[in-house]
Formats: structure tokens, C-alpha cells, sequence
């Protein structure tokens, strides 16, 4: 979601699930949504069925999306961002790139200041530190003008346009290169690519379909932005059936990111405030950006209006205009602290936590290198657990478990509360699906036994905590004495008020708010998370709406639920329509320019700008477009440039001597270890089954009969290599550790031939564990996959690292 | 609950009482929008209240090598290098719902299997006695006798849903829409249509499995490789099997034949002979 933020303005899906309908060309990589998304998966057959839409997969395996495509091509897990590339530059070099929309609509136009540069023999950008292991992004920057405004160049010719420096940039990706970098064949990898880029032609829609494939990598943001490239190459963000489709795990993953569970965000998307914020003036100063060209909507130019409403629904009647709407009592972020997934085991693993609540997660089974995050949670004074059943890291101390760090039940102190927790159908409350649409659902059943919803453990906790406070007082009471729990019942607060809350409300007529943009900076209006502003309005709650009316045609059902932002179905919309307002493709139109205003889907867009007026179509961004050039938004470069996985079986063809991402972080603890291709030569993946869901299924007997216990996927060639037999035992060994489990041979993975030598690839699902049905025996995935994570988005390296394979006999 | 009208019953010679026309149904299957997900399976347990299967992972994607009793719809997968590259077939396996019913030929207990006027096969417990007779009369290998209890089991085209106008749980819990239920007719349409885009698409041999050795089959399946049905675990050419067809046409004809010369003998042995006298 940071590469989508970064390049297009906002994280999440582009487009939504009904509107693959519309796609001619799906790209499935990255992802495999056949096993994993197999109910949205419907409108990729409609668009098979109904117009002869053609669906890629480019996979490791042969996955269940591969069985139902027209072209498949076998990669080696870590190398995707060089198939891309090499896409990119097969567009660039085969004039298959939409060059008016790429004119409009990019950062192409934009001059790149001077001293910017890439060291191809190094595989560096300018400024890199090798003592601090950082760069200095200075140079990363576009050549301003006197009032600040970037300088463009609308031909394109520039040499320091960002659309030559690309050009040059991705001259090196050959399909030859791809080939050798990939381990497939060139003739397949131009193949796909003839299939992939026979979109950019404006009659023509292709969408690209990636989940935890892209993300779960030490370079996911940049690979990821690199698959956006391709697609604003190609004319394919903001239509109908285009996208750049992120498919988000769980049934409300998308509504999580929106609302603030990472550490960096506040909900809504306002960053985390910083500790040398120390006034609302500094924070909004530092959190407001400026617009980089005269057509820039800059819509984030509001964030004042957000925040002050956050602050409100946050401390309400303590929060006034003297005392900086309570600013000063908001929790800041000590500069330099990350407090993501990977970093949070780390601290508590070092010791500077104490304590620690684990709701509807299993840290021990789905974090990477499980005996990494024993080890930390064995060092915590109390561990609350809130589940619907119990888990391996409720159970972490047990003896087979902990074990696998070399200590005994005795050895742990930590004190472990296990909260029976109603699970989905036993609550309501709203999911926010990947396509952005924010539903409502209804309770089906009440929990069971003692199990309460969420928000009534959360509730009471909160309540004893602020008791607690009230009569012994401690630091920094403030936050927790003047937040604003206005809710009629306090220990159990109904989920409408607080999807009530969420919207928001005008403090001076009471009324619910109807849009994000009646927002005031001056304290007269409440609203949790701006973003939400519209799903709970004076007409009620917007997102029980189950209309099936679809006026366009197209899929976009707006009377469905409610969809962020403000209602708008695709996201990026202007981009459907040329430099004239008229649809590209009239058989698809999203918006067009009716002479006074912009009509049909939401505009993403000011709705009466006139496109004579040329505002920018990414209103989110400064630019106003989209960025091909990343200008100091990512940890490793403005371009995607390949590097390999932290582990690899080769180096990296490009410059051996850079082979793996620079900015990576390297983790200090004993656990953190990484192997060579000398002990470990086999590349290995892990990814889930459309049978089961994450480490919960394994408690049902169903599921369990459809995918009984652990398994390991081996190529025919390997299998001979090593005189293994499908059903046979294998053990997996990695420098964190092994774990062993059944054989499935198969002609789905094939060896492949990187950088002249073969090499072997195998990979196994994660659904298993420790507790459950059947036979569980200790099957962790993560207990060989490497604590490594992406610079910017924080996502471990759970595909693409090295192991051993053995029989066990 | 079973409100539909009988067409066949096993064992009986009397014509079912039905009186009204009704369209045959047919399930849909479209192998080639098939992702193999087995909500299928699972939907069908669900609905028919069967508990799960004791498993173990055998080197497959497949959950059991066959049907059991309690597993009365199995998604087969098969994995092999044809027509020029890699292939992945997944097939939906279950009662096909014969218009020409092997199992009911075979039956020798009156009633344990019918035949419904929208051509529904279905197997009433009560009154099966174990015998397997239908598993031989079976060319598909569906149905499957549970020990414990000794009764024969199988896929019952949901029955008691379609009676009140709903579609089988299989159908309703299909994603992918690669599952479709309605009247034969409409189903044939329906596969024409998806084979002829097959055929556009490069698959030259698509086609529609509905094979008339059976008098065709309520279940209509899309095949990309429809000249070798083997592929996905369908016999090419499947008929009744012989021993049923003798059991049932010339054999039980010359059975009642034997039965009869065997009375009228009798007869004929008494009234020229009389009773026979016991001996002193």
C-alpha cells in the first residue's frame, strides 16, 4: 500500500472486484487469486466467458489461477521486479505504451534536477552513504522553478525528462536478461509480454491482479511500483477494466490500513505524529504538502481540517481551539522508532516491553521465524491473547513448543491471559473489502459461552485502565482522563454510534456529515476518519445498502454499500477520458465532460474543472499526476531497480557487486540469521490454500478433510535428484531451522536455469502448526522463513529465501 | 419432503403412478472455469449432514482417492503435459444421474432406488439392502456402501432442495459460476455455446460429455479435450455393464420363464401324479 500511495496518491485497490468484468487482459502475478480470492475470482471467468478476456499467470508453480489461463510462465520466487521491468521496457522499446495518456496524465513530462544519477556497474542511485547505510535522497528531486513549481518538458525529449531517463534507466532489461534473471525462457517471457501490453491501446483494458506474492519480499514497494509503471504505460489506471488490483487477505484488511493499526498512521491516513511536532502547527506544517505544479489540486492541502476533526472525535469537548484541540496530550512517535511487525518482536526480544495484547492474530505461527518471536515473548511480564480458540501463541510456553528455543515450561515467567473473542459472525460492525466498499454486516449467532466481541474487551479494559488512573494517577494521564467515550453503553459501545462517530458530525447543528469536504479546521466538526466521511450520513447508515441497480452497465453498482472515497467506484477516474473530456473507449466510459460538468462514476476530480482548465488527475498528489520518478518517498531509489532477495541461489546479473536491496535492515539477534546457496541451493516460497484460512481452519473438521497436514511441493527432477516419493517424508532445513512434512511431486514446478546452472525452487503452505485438528506434529512454515523486511512497507521476506531438502527416512 | 413424481422404481414392475410431464434437470459443469476449490464438497456434506472424512495427504491436491458415503462429491484433479504444454484438469465427480439408470436396472430391493419425472435417480435408505448391486450396475463408480450401517449412498441431486425450487448446494456454493442447474435443454444450451468459444479459443476437440450409452445424464460437462473423456476420470463410452443388462432383459426373462415351466411343472406333476403319500 506504500508503493500505490506513493506512485498514485492513495493505498488501496484501484479499481474494485466487479470491475474485472471489464478487463480484455488480466495479468494474475504476485498473487494467486484462483486459491485466494476464489469468490471475486468469478469476474475474472465472467470476463473469460463473456468476451474471451485473456488471463496471464506468472508464477513460481503452476498454481489453480495457471489451470484456467491462456499463458503461464514459471519465474524464480524473488525475481518478479525483472519480469516487470522487462515488461516496461518491451512497452518503452516496442512503441506499446499509450503516449498522450502518459503525457496528461504522468510525472514523464517532469525535469529531474541535475546530479541525480544510477551507477549501473554498482547498481546505486546518487547519494548513497556506505558508511550510514542510507542514502542522502537530495537528488532525487525534480528541477524547480522560481515559485517552486516543477519545470516540464510536454514532448518528452528532454534528456532529463523523467520519460528519457526511464527509457534509458530500463534499456537494460532485455528479455534475454529477464530470462537469465527469471529463470524462464525469453521466447515465453515475450510472449506474455505481447499478451500484457496489447492493452495499451485505448479501446483496449488490462488490469493486473497481485496480493502477498508482490508484497511479501525485502523490495515489495519498489517491485510493486514497478507493475504501476507498467500499467500507466499502458493507459491502464483510472478505466474500466484496468487497475493496478491489490487484493487484500482478509475480509477487512483494506478497513484496518484505512483506520490506523499501523504504528506510522492515525486513521485516515494522517502520519503518525513525530516527538519534535511539538505543536499542532509544527505537526501540520510538516504533514501539509505544498503543490508541485500550478494544476495541482493537492487535495492533502485539507490535512488541517482532518486533523482538527480527528481530534475532536478523539478528546471532544477537551479539545478546544486554546489548548490546540488537545494536540499536545496526543500520543508523538520518538523519532528514529519503528514499530512495525518485524521491529515490534525486536524490542520485545531486546526487552523494552513489558507487556503485550495479541487480538485475531497468531504472532508465533504468522510472524517470520516463529523461535525469533518465541524468544520475545518469552521475555514479556504478561501476554493477553484475545482468540476464538486457543493458539500457539497462547500456548507458547507449552513444552513441544517452547522447546523449540531450548527452554522448559518452568524457564517462563510470562503471564498469559486468553480471552475467549466472538469471531465475525458472531458481531456486526462493517468489513472494508480490497475494493474499498465499507459493508455492514449483521450478526448471525451470539458467541459462545463467555466470548465477547472486540469492542467490549477493548471497552472494559479501557474503562479499568482510565479507574485505574483516576484513583492513582501516573504520567501522562491526559490522554486516557479526556478521551471522548461518549457511547451509551461505555463497556460494550454499539458499533453504530461509533460508525457514527467515524463519519462524523457538525458540533454547531448536530447533523451527521455528508462529505469529507464539509470538514472545518476550526473545531466545529467531529470526525474519526475523514476518509469515512459519507458512510453514515443524516440519510443513515450508507453502508447497509444493498442495491444490485447498476445504471452504467459496467459493474459499478453505486447504491452497493459505500465506497471510499466518497463514493467513487474507480479510483483515478479523470484518467478515462482524453485531454478533451471525451471516454477513450466509448464502449467503457467511467466519467465524461457533458460541456458543465463531469458525469457518470463519482469524479475523482473537481466536478465542474473544465478539461481545458488541464487540473491534474491524481488530486492527492502534489503533482497532480502520477510518478513514474519517486521523488524521495522510497528508501531504495525514484526508479524500481532489481535486486535479490536476501537470500539468493545467484548474484545479481546486473551488478554483482549490489545483488541485494541496500537499504535493507539487518536484525542483531541470535535468531536473525541468513544462509548462503552453499549449504541452502534450493529457492523456496511459502504462500496459503483456497482450503484453508491462515492458522484458524485448523480447527475444523472440513477443511482439515480437504487439507489434512503439511505438505512440501518438489519438482519431478528434484524428487529423482533426492529419491523422494509423493507421500513420502522430507525435511526442509533453513540457517533459522527445519520443519518436515509430506511430499507432493509434481510437474507444477519445474528447475529452471538461472545464471547458467540449475536451479531448483520448491515451496509448501503455512496452515499448520501446533494446535488443531489431525496431525498438526510441529508443522510451522515459519520456522525456516528469515526475519528480513522491506525498507519502507515493512513486509518480511516470507517468498524467495534458501533451504535444504532431504528424505527423511 | 419429497414432493417430486416418481418416474422408475427399482424392483417393480408396475408403472410409477406420475402423471404429469416435467422437464428433466441437469447440473452444469464447466471444466474449463473450474478452479477447483471444493467448496463443492464441503457445501454438499453441509447440506446433506454428513460429517467430515478422516483424510491423509497422499502427494495430491485431490481429497480422497473416491467417493465414499460420506463424501458424495469429489473434485478431481489431474496433472500432465498435453496438447503442448502443462495442464491442471479439474473435474467435479459425482452421481451423474443417468437417464437410463444403471444402479435402479440392478436393484433388486423394491423401491431402494427411483427415478423422479425430472430425471433425478435418488436411493431411499429405508428400503436398500446392501446387496452393491447398484455399484456394479454403476458405470461411474458412484455409489458406496457404508459398512456400519449397510446401506448404499450417493449424491441425491439435492432432492429435497430442487422439490421446492432450489438449486443443489453444490450449485449454490460454486464461485466461479463454472456450476449451473436448470432444465436439460437450458444446460445443453448453455454447453454448446461454451464449447463453441472453446473452439474459437484453439480447443478443437471441446466438448459436451452427455453420453447415450446411459440415455444421457442429468449432469451436462464442458470438456476441453471432449475426444478423451479418460483425461478427467469419465469412461468414453459408458454403458450399462453387460451382467446388468442380462440380469435385467433376456436373462430375467428367461428367469420368469424357468419360474414359470417350474410352477406348471409342478402342477402338471400333481395333477398326474397327486400328492405325494408320506410313508408309514
Amino acid at each position: 500500500m506504500a508503493s500505490l500511495a506513493a506512485t498514485f496518491g492513495r493505498g488501496a485497490m484501484t479499481n474494485g472486484w466487479t470491475d474485472i468484468r471489464n478487463a480484455d487482459v488480466i495479468l494474475a502475478m504476485g498473487g494467486n487469486p484462483a486459491e485466494n480470492h476464489p469468490v471475486g475470482f468469478r469476474f475474472v471467468m465472467e470476463a473469460r466467458r463473456e468476451h474471451g478476456a485473456q488471463l496471464v499467470s506468472v508464477d513460481p508453480r503452476f498454481n489453480r489461477t495457471s489451470a484456467v489461463a491462456d499463458h503461464f510462465t514459471q519465474i524464480r520466487a524473488g525475481s518478479d521486479t525483472a519480469f516487470l521491468a522487462g515488461l516496461i521496457h518491451y512497452a518503452l522499446s516496442h512503441d506499446r505504451y499509450q503516449a498522450e495518456y502518459v503525457r496528461l496524465f504522468t510525472n514523464a513530462t517532469f525535469l529531474v534536477k541535475e546530479g541525480y544519477g544510477f551507477n549501473e556497474g554498482e547498481g546505486l542511485f546518487t547519494g548513497w552513504d556506505a558508511r550510514k547505510k542510507a542514502y542522502d535522497k537530495s537528488t532525487w528531486n525534480y528541477e524547480l522553478d522560481a515559485q517552486g513549481f516543477a519545470k516540464v518538458d510536454p514532448a518528452m525529449e528532454h534528456p532529463r525528462s523523467v520519460f528519457q531517463l526511464m527509457k534509458k534507466f530500463y534499456s537494460r532489461y532485455t528479455p534475454e536478461m529477464v530470462a537469465r534473471i527469471c529463470g524462464c525462457k525469453a521466447e515465453d517471457f515475450v510472449k506474455a509480454a505481447g499478451i500484457i501490453t496489447s492493452s495499451y491501446t485505448p479501446d483496449r483494458a488490462g488490469t493486473i491482479l497481485y496480493a502477498l506474492g508482490w508484497t511479501h519480499h525485502s523490495f515489495s514497494v519498489q517491485l510493486i511500483h514497478a507493475a504501476a509503471m507498467l500499467q500507466l504505460l499502458l493507459g491502464n489506471i483510472g478505466i474500466a477494466g484496468g487497475g493496478l488490483n491489490a487484493l487484500r487477505g482478509h475480509a477487512n484488511i483494506q478497513g484496518g490500513t484505512d483506520c490506523g493499526v499501523g504504528y506510522h498512521n492515525l486513521p485516515g491516513y494522517i502520519p503518525i505524529p513525530k516527538a519534535d511536532h511539538q505543536t499542532l502547527r509544527q505537526f501540520l506544517d510538516a504533514v501539509t504538502p505544498k503543490a508541485l505544479r500550478p494544476n495541482s489540486m493537492n487535495f492533502w492541502s485539507n490535512t488541517p481540517k482532518f486533523v482538527v476533526s480527528q481530534l475532536k472525535a478523539y478528546y471532544g469537548a477537551a479539545a478546544v481551539s486554546g489548548n490546540e484541540f488537545a494536540y499536545r496530550d496526543h500520543p508523538r512517535l520518538p523519532a528514529g522508532e519503528n514499530w512495525s511487525w518485524a521491529y515490534i518482536f525486536d524490542h520485545m526480544h531486546e526487552g523494552r516491553m513489558e507487556g503485550f495484547f495479541s487480538f485475531g492474530m497468531n504472532p508465533v505461527s504468522n510472524g517470520p521465524n516463529s523461535r525469533k518471536v518465541l524468544g520475545a515473548l518469552a521475555r514479556l511480564k504478561w501476554l493477553v491473547v484475545a482468540e476464538n480458540f486457543e493458539q500457539e501463541t497462547a500456548a507458547f510456553w507449552r513444552a513441544d513448543i517452547i522447546e523449540l528455543i531450548g527452554k522448559k515450561p518452568a524457564d517462563i515467567a510470562t503471564e498469559v491471559f486468553l480471552l475467549p473473542a466472538a469471531n465475525f459472525a458472531e458481531k456486526d460492525g462493517t468489513f472494508t473489502n480490497s475494493a474499498r466498499w465499507i459493508q455492514w454486516k449483521w450478526k448471525a449467532v451470539d458467541p459462545p459461552g463467555e466470548a465477547k466481541p472486540d469492542e467490549e474487551i477493548i471497552a472494559r479494559v479501557f474503562l479499568k485502565v482510565r479507574e485505574l488512573y483516576e484513583k492513582e494517577g501516573g504520567k501522562a494521564p491526559e490522554p486516557v482522563k479526556h478521551l471522548n467515550w461518549w457511547y451509551s453503553n461505555p463497556a460494550r459501545p454499539s458499533l453504530e454510534e461509533v460508525a457514527r462517530e467515524i463519519n462524523g458530525w457538525s458540533l454547531k447543528s448536530g447533523q451527521q456529515l455528508a462529505k469529507f469536504a464539509d470538514l472545518e479546521a476550526d473545531g466545529s466538526t467531529l470526525s474519526g476518519n475523514w476518509l469515512y466521511t459519507g458512510m453514515y450520513t443524516e440519510a443513515g447508515n450508507l453502508t447497509q445498502r444493498r442495491s444490485t441497480a447498476d445504471p452504467g452497465g459496467l459493474g459499478a453498482f453505486p447504491q452497493w454499500a459505500y465506497n471510499w472515497p466518497a463514493n467513487r467506484r474507480i479510483m483515478y477516474n479523470r484518467c478515462s477520458a482524453d485531454g478533451q473530456g471525451k471516454p477513450w473507449d466509448a464502449a467503457r466510459p467511467v466519467i465524461r465532460w457533458n460541456g458543465e460538468k463531469w458525469t457518470g462514476d463519482v469524479p475523482d476530480y473537481k466536478a465542474d474543472s473544465p478539461p481545458e482548465a488541464a487540473l491534474g488527475p491524481f488530486i492527492m498528489l502534489p503533482e497532480g499526476v502520477a510518478r513514474f520518478f519517486v521523488p524521495g518517498q522510497f528508501a531504495e531509489g525514484p526508479f524500481t531497480e532489481h535486486y535479490e532477495p536476501a537470500e539468493s541461489p545467484v548474484e545479481n546479473a546486473l551488478h554483482p557487486r549490489q545483488s541485494a536491496n541496500p537499504a535493507v535492515h539487518r536484525f542483531g539477534t541470535e535468531w536473525d540469521k541468513l544462509g548462503g546457496a552453499g549449504e541452502f541451493p534450493i529457492v523456496c516460497t511459502t504462500y496459503r490454500l483456497t482450503e484453508h484460512f491462515h492458522y484458524w481452519t485448523k480447527n475444523n473438521p472440513y477443511n482439515m478433510q480437504l487439507q489434512p497436514e503439511f505438505f512440501v511441493e518438489i519438482s519431478e527432477e528434484l524428487a529423482k535428484e533426492k529419491g523422494i516419493a509423493g507421500g513420502d517424508r522430507v525435511r526442509i532445513t533453513s540457517a533459522r531451522g527445519s520443519i518436515e512434512g509430506k511430499a507432493m511431486v509434481t510437474k507444477r514446478i519445474r528447475p529452471m536455469q538461472v545464471g547458467g546452472r540449475t536451479v531448483h525452487q520448491i515451496g509448501f503452505p503455512i496452515h499448520w502448526g501446533f494446535l488443531g485438528r489431525g496431525k498438526q506434529l510441529g508443522s510451522l512454515a515459519n520456522l525456516v522463513t528469515p526475519t528480513v523486511v522491506d525498507p519502507n512497507s515493512f513486509a518480511p521476506e516470507y517468498k524467495g529465501f534458501l533451504v535444504k531438502l532431504e528424505k527423511v527416512s | 419432503m419429497k414432493t417430486l413424481e416418481l418416474k422408475r422404481v427399482s424392483a417393480t414392475a408396475a408403472p410409477a403412478p406420475g402423471v404429469r410431464e416435467q422437464a428433466t434437470v441437469s447440473k452444469y459443469i464447466d471444466t474449463t472455469s473450474c478452479i477447483g476449490c471444493k467448496a463443492c464438497e464441503v457445501a454438499c456434506q453441509e447440506w446433506n449432514d454428513l460429517p467430515a472424512e478422516t483424510t491423509v495427504q497422499l502427494g495430491t491436491y485431490q481429497t480422497l482417492p473416491e467417493l465414499t458415503p460420506n463424501l458424495w462429491n469429489l473434485i478431481r484433479f489431474n496433472e500432465l503435459d498435453h496438447d503442448g504444454a502443462l495442464r491442471w484438469l479439474m473435474r467435479k465427480d459425482q452421481c451423474m444421474h443417468c437417464g437410463d439408470p444403471g444402479c435402479l436396472k440392478a436393484c433388486p430391493a423394491p423401491g431402494a432406488i427411483v427415478q423422479y419425472m425430472n430425471g433425478i435417480v435418488d436411493f431411499n435408505q429405508e428400503a436398500c439392502i446392501g446387496c452393491g448391486y447398484c455399484m456394479t450396475g454403476c458405470p461411474f463408480n458412484i455409489p458406496k456402501l457404508n459398512q456400519k450401517t449397510q446401506r448404499v449412498y450417493k449424491c441425491t441431486l439435492c432432492s429435497d432442495r430442487v422439490s421446492v425450487g432450489l438449486e443443489p448446494a453444490c450449485i449454490k456454493a460454486c464461485p466461479t459460476g463454472c456450476l449451473q442447474f436448470g432444465t436439460k435443454t437450458q444446460m445443453l444450451d448453455l454447453a454448446g455455446k461454451r464449447v463453441a468459444q472453446l473452439k474459437g479459443q484453439g480447443f478443437e476437440h471441446a466438448a459436451v460429455y452427455d453420453p447415450p450409452g446411459v440415455g444421457g445424464t442429468g449432469v451436462v460437462t464442458v470438456l476441453a479435450y471432449g475426444d478423451q473423456p479418460e483425461l478427467y476420470a469419465l469412461p468414453k463410452d459408458p454403458t450399462i455393464p453387460l451382467a446388468v443388462r442380462i440380469w435385467k432383459t433376456p436373462l430375467k426373462w428367461l428367469g420368469s420363464l424357468a419360474m414359470t415351466f417350474g410352477v406348471v411343472g409342478t402342477v402338471l406333476h400333481y395333477l398326474r401324479y397327486g400328492a405325494k403319500k408320506a410313508e408309514e
